[in-house]
């Protein structure tokens, strides 16, 4: 109380700048005074008396600082003096503080950048209460190496009634025809349990959503609508609940509307960006009925028990898993070894990218430690012009601290400038610089200066302003006061130690670009290589055009239930495709095919039971099915190797015939002597698909060679492909190849589409070369952003050696005067200059190569075709690093070996 | 010459309070006159530092200060008491009483006096 009292006294005192040195003055003067009186009365002579008197009294100026640091704040008011003083010196040399603000503003708005996509997506990727309850469920059949393979309805069951989940929920993405209005549209959609948003934790903003009990079959009647869907087809509409909505001709009513905020978890931007979505039990129609073995292809997600940590609940899992097993053991045939995995939620959804971020925050981090290092080093070298100054300052009793504490303030401050200046630079061009973010990135919409990044920033600037200017500032008030000021520190001991440091901190700044230099290479050379790389396929010159039949839920409503009901409308949207000016090809297939796609869900694979071979076995390997049009292969240009392709003659009503790729034969008819046999002529039948209980025996009819349909980094999975007009499919892919206008072809494409069925969307229309570099986005954005960073490495570095070199240039110019003097030739001190350059650069190096190889060894996931160890990649960097290092130090030394020895001398 | 101990740190304030207690409103010159003469001048004052101490006393509320006319008028700055000083100063008697009986009895111990 007392304590805070005087504080408060002390603070107002310092606000209003009262002083009551005047005050004090007048009381001394009377306690002079009363004290003189006192000692002339004892007998003292007049002048005796005022000596004791002023004796008694004490040090007046240290009285009256005492006082004064009494009545006010002394720390706060030092503080405030060494920021006014920070800022004179700042204005007073205002390139050197442009350069240090410029070079601290890059270091740090770039890592406050990255680190805002970090936030945004690593820290914070699912924005629903309690994210760490949420987890992914995985069944695999390892015994056959079979991954995700589905849940079956009563599996869910099971796992709702085990008391590890407070929900469990299957979710299945897509899109639904929404028609009725204006223009049909193709909605993405997602066919949930009811369960769904019990486990995400989100309650609608309007209506309400489902009770997470319900278990009636089929679908339910009412549909919940994202805020963009109520927003854009019905114009916010505040009656909007109860009203019904025409999805795939089926007739649903709205429920609820989801708040403006809330994006849908999943791996893909699109099925983030979910419009509807749609609850059933997942049996019953348009479902097969409950079988423990008909597992369905859907992700699902569900919410632990509060306090229940996911090891511990796998632990439960495993336990439910064996007694299930021990229960069912026709449905869980022990080789196949049925596992269901539980992972963190937050882990699935950012599990592509971290590595990339890693490396991106790592990549620029390096950047902000080389941007310090720059600055500490221009710190020191003006602490050695400022030698003198600090040797007049202690000189005249300034304590070392406060030297410290001032040099200190004045570094902190360039720091926190130059941190705001680069928060400032980065909140300005935020929407430019978004650009360049992937799509593909988690969360990308969430990217913003939030609280969080700002105090990141905040953090970042002062712990590098402290860090970075301690050691220039210990350097700098520690000095050899009398050879300072007799000669401006040289030879000093501090002056020794200073250069030693400088040498430290650029061949530090020298190993960090090297690393992220050779990082970079990597990076390049892997994204060249998968650029280069013999795709299998032609993507030039083709557009893909997406559209989708409707699925009602009564199949005796559906319009195109049967192939031959479909064929109809395939061939004849064809034709007139063909029509269309500028298309010389056009094919058709379902979504899955569409080469390297980003539809996650189509790319699950499906059993496969080869004739004769799985009769042993009851778990079928996977694979991955494409349901194409016969021209399909001639549109993508991809080569036929045995056999024949699809043919116009292959309808419902012949047998069923497909096409395998040179991968699948190679895996799965690898022939008894390991040489392969010929798959053309065996019969093979896809079950799981839905709705297919009996065998649909199709015989393989041609191999075609491999092509990067599925990733550009995998030369050869395993595809087999159907016939769209012997099994119907709903997802379509139009393909037209030809001089067209790729910005009018989806509106050409609406046109004849339309003209046959009225009710049918077109949505997407992209070339496979955007679909190509699009997949590459990724890759592309991480790797630019590297090569960027280490270019800006480079460039420090390069001034960095500049300024080191420069520095030594001066501090050895009487010497170097007086080797010239004394007849040394002028290319002996331009290569001796040179030589210290190189010198740090063999340093620099040196460090670097053992940083580049642990870097290099750590980024191993993230490259293509290049080995972390690429020599050439190795020795290229350091051939550019000591380019760079000899150009740098080039400047200086030529300035050296023009130096006039007379003038030299005489300015000493 | 011995030198005159310095008055320990803390205890010159809780004089400066006991002599303003005993003596009522007094100038700078005459507390740290009092001082000197209760202590039987065996303490010195480098009675400057007393100055910073009395308007820390001030700021905390202990005394407050006003100007006065000295004996010989001329114009200086008593100091007095207030009531929160008053009760401070109980306080701190009391607390320096006890310290100061225990320190007595660490003194007077002997070996055997302990079980």
């Amino acid at each position: 109380m007392r304590f805070l009292r005087r504080f408060l006294i002390r603070l107002s005192n310092f606000a209003t700048r009262r002083s009551a040195d005047q005050r004090l003055q007048d009381e001394i003067a009377e306690h002079l005074a009363l004290q003189i009186e006192e000692n002339l009365s004892a007998g003292m002579v007049p002048a005796e008396a005022r000596r004791q008197a002023r004796l008694k009294l004490g040090a007046a100026e240290a009285i009256r600082e005492d006082h004064h640091a009494e009545q006010s704040l002394p720390f706060v008011e030092n503080l405030f003096q060494d920021l006014r003083f920070a800022v004179r010196m700042l204005l007073r040399s205002p390139g050197f503080s442009l350069i240090v603000i410029a070079t601290i503003a890059l270091g740090v708005g770039a890592t406050t950048a990255i680190y805002s996509v970090i936030d945004a997506t690593l820290l914070h990727p699912l924005p629903y209460p309690h994210p760490s309850e949420m987890v992914r469920l995985e069944a695999n059949l390892p015994g056959v190496g079979a991954h995700d393979i589905g849940i079956s309805i009563p599996e869910l069951k099971d796992l709702q009634n085990s008391g590890i989940f407070q929900y469990v929920s299957l979710s299945f993405y897509g899109t639904n025809n929404l028609t009725g209005s204006t223009q049909p549209a193709s909605i993405s959609s997602k066919s949930v349990s009811p369960s769904y948003f019990a486990v995400l934790g989100v309650n609608a903003q309007l209506g309400r959503t489902w009770d997470p009990h319900d278990a009636t079959p089929g679908f339910l009647p009412d549909v919940v609508i994202s805020d963009g869907l109520w927003k854009r087809e019905f114009g916010a509409d505040p009656h909007i609940l109860g009203k019904s909505l025409r999805l795939d001709n089926d007739v649903y009513h709205v429920m609820g509307v989801m708040p403006a905020g809330f994006r849908d978890q999943g791996q893909t931007s699109d099925e983030r960006s979910t419009d509807m979505w749609a609850a059933a039990g997942f049996y019953g129609d348009p479902a097969p009925p409950p079988m423990r073995s008909t597992r369905f292809p859907f992700e699902a997600v569900a919410r632990l028990q509060p306090g229940l940590s996911p090891e511990a609940a796998q632990g439960r899992l495993d336990a439910l898993v064996a007694s299930l097993k021990k229960q069912y053991p026709a449905d869980y045939p022990s080789q196949g070894a049925w596992t269901i995995h539980l992972t963190p939620l937050a882990e699935t959804l950012v599990g592509k990218v971290r590595q990339s971020l890693i490396l991106l925050f790592g990549a620029v981090a390096l950047v902000l430690l080389i941007s310090c290092v720059n600055v500490a080093n221009l710190l020191l070298a003006r602490a050695s012009a400022r030698g003198r100054e600090m040797a007049v300052r202690q000189a005249l009793g300034a304590a070392r601290t406060r030297l410290i504490s001032q040099l200190l303030t004045e570094s902190l401050l360039l720091f926190v400038l130059g941190g705001i200046t680069g928060v400032a630079v980065l909140f300005c061009a935020r929407k430019f610089l978004l650009q360049f973010v992937p799509e593909s990135l988690p969360r990308l919409n969430d990217i913003s200066i939030s609280w969080g990044v700002l105090a990141f920033a905040i953090v970042v600037s002062v712990a590098a302003g402290t860090i970075f200017g301690l050691a220039p500032a210990w350097l700098t008030s520690r000095l050899d006061l009398n050879a300072a000021l007799r000669q401006e520190g040289r030879g000093s001991n501090g002056s020794r130690k200073r250069s030693r440091l400088r040498y430290a901190l650029v061949i530090g700044e020298l190993a960090l670009s090297l690393v992220l230099m050779i990082a970079a290479g990597l990076l390049l050379r892997s994204f060249w290589d998968l650029f280069k790389v013999q795709l299998g396929f032609n993507p030039t010159r083709v557009v893909a055009i997406e559209t989708s039949l409707p699925n009602p839920n009564d199949p005796t409503t559906d319009i195109y239930h049967t192939a031959t009901q479909e064929a109809v409308l395939l061939r004849e949207v064809l034709r007139r495709n063909r029509t269309i000016p500028g298309v010389e090809e056009t094919a058709v297939s379902d979504r899955a095919a569409i080469p390297l796609g980003h539809s996650q869900n189509d790319r699950r694979g499906v059993p496969l039971f080869r004739e004769g071979q799985e009769a042993q076995s009851n778990q079928p390997p996977l694979i991955d099915t494409s349901t194409v049009s016969p021209e399909y292969f001639h549109v993508l240009g991809m080569t036929l190797l045995r056999g024949r392709l699809f043919v116009d003659q292959d309808a419902e009503n012949t047998p069923l015939v497909a096409v395998i790729n040179q991968a699948a034969a190679r895996v799965y008819w690898p022939g008894k002597d390991g040489k392969g046999e010929d798959p053309v002529g065996k019969r093979v039948h896809l079950l799981g698909r839905l709705g297919r209980a009996r065998p649909d025996w199709t015989t393989i009819v041609g191999v075609i060679a491999d092509a990067r349909t599925e990733s550009l980094a995998d030369a050869g999975t395993p595809q087999i492909y159907l016939d769209i007009y012997q099994r119907p499919a709903k997802f379509l892919a139009f393909y037209v190849r030809g001089q067209v206008d790729p910005a009018a072809i989806s509106a050409q494409v609406r046109t004849q589409l339309q003209a046959v069925d009225a009710e049918l969307p077109v949505f997407r229309a992209e070339t496979l070369d955007d679909v190509l570099a699009s997949s590459l986005s990724v890759r592309r954005f991480s790797m630019e952003m590297v090569a960027l960073f280490a270019a800006t490495a480079l460039l420090l570095a390069g001034l960095g050696i500049y300024g080191t070199i420069s520095f030594l240039v001066n501090e050895q110019s009487r010497e170097i005067a007086i080797r010239l003097a004394l007849g040394a030739q002028r290319s002996n001190i331009l290569r001796m200059v040179l030589r210290q350059g190189l010198t740090l650069a063999a340093a620099g190096t040196g460090v670097g190569m053992v940083g580049a190889l642990v870097v290099s060894h750590l980024m191993a996931g993230l490259l293509f075709g290049v080995s972390p160890y690429d020599l050439s990649t190795f020795a290229g960097v350091t051939v550019v690093l000591t380019a760079v290092a000899i150009a740098s130090s080039y400047i200086p030394a030529l300035r050296a070996m023009r130096l006039d020895p007379i003038t030299t001398l005489h300015a000493e | 010459m011995k030198e005159k101990p310095d008055v320990l740190q803390g205890t010159l304030a809780l004089m400066v309070l006991k002599t303003l207690d005993v003596l009522g409103p007094q100038h700078g010159y005459g507390i740290a006159r009092r001082i000197e003469q209760i202590s039987g001048d065996v303490l010195a004052v480098n009675q400057g530092t007393l100055y910073p101490l009395l308007l820390k006393l001030e700021h905390e509320g202990s005394i407050a200060s006003e100007w006065g006319a000295s004996e010989n008028n001329r114009r200086a700055r008593f100091y007095r008491l207030t009531v929160t000083g008053r009760k401070q100063l109980q306080t701190e008697t009391r607390d320096w009483k006890q310290t100061a009986a225990i320190i007595a009895r660490f003194f007077e111990v002997k070996a055997e006096d302990l079980p």
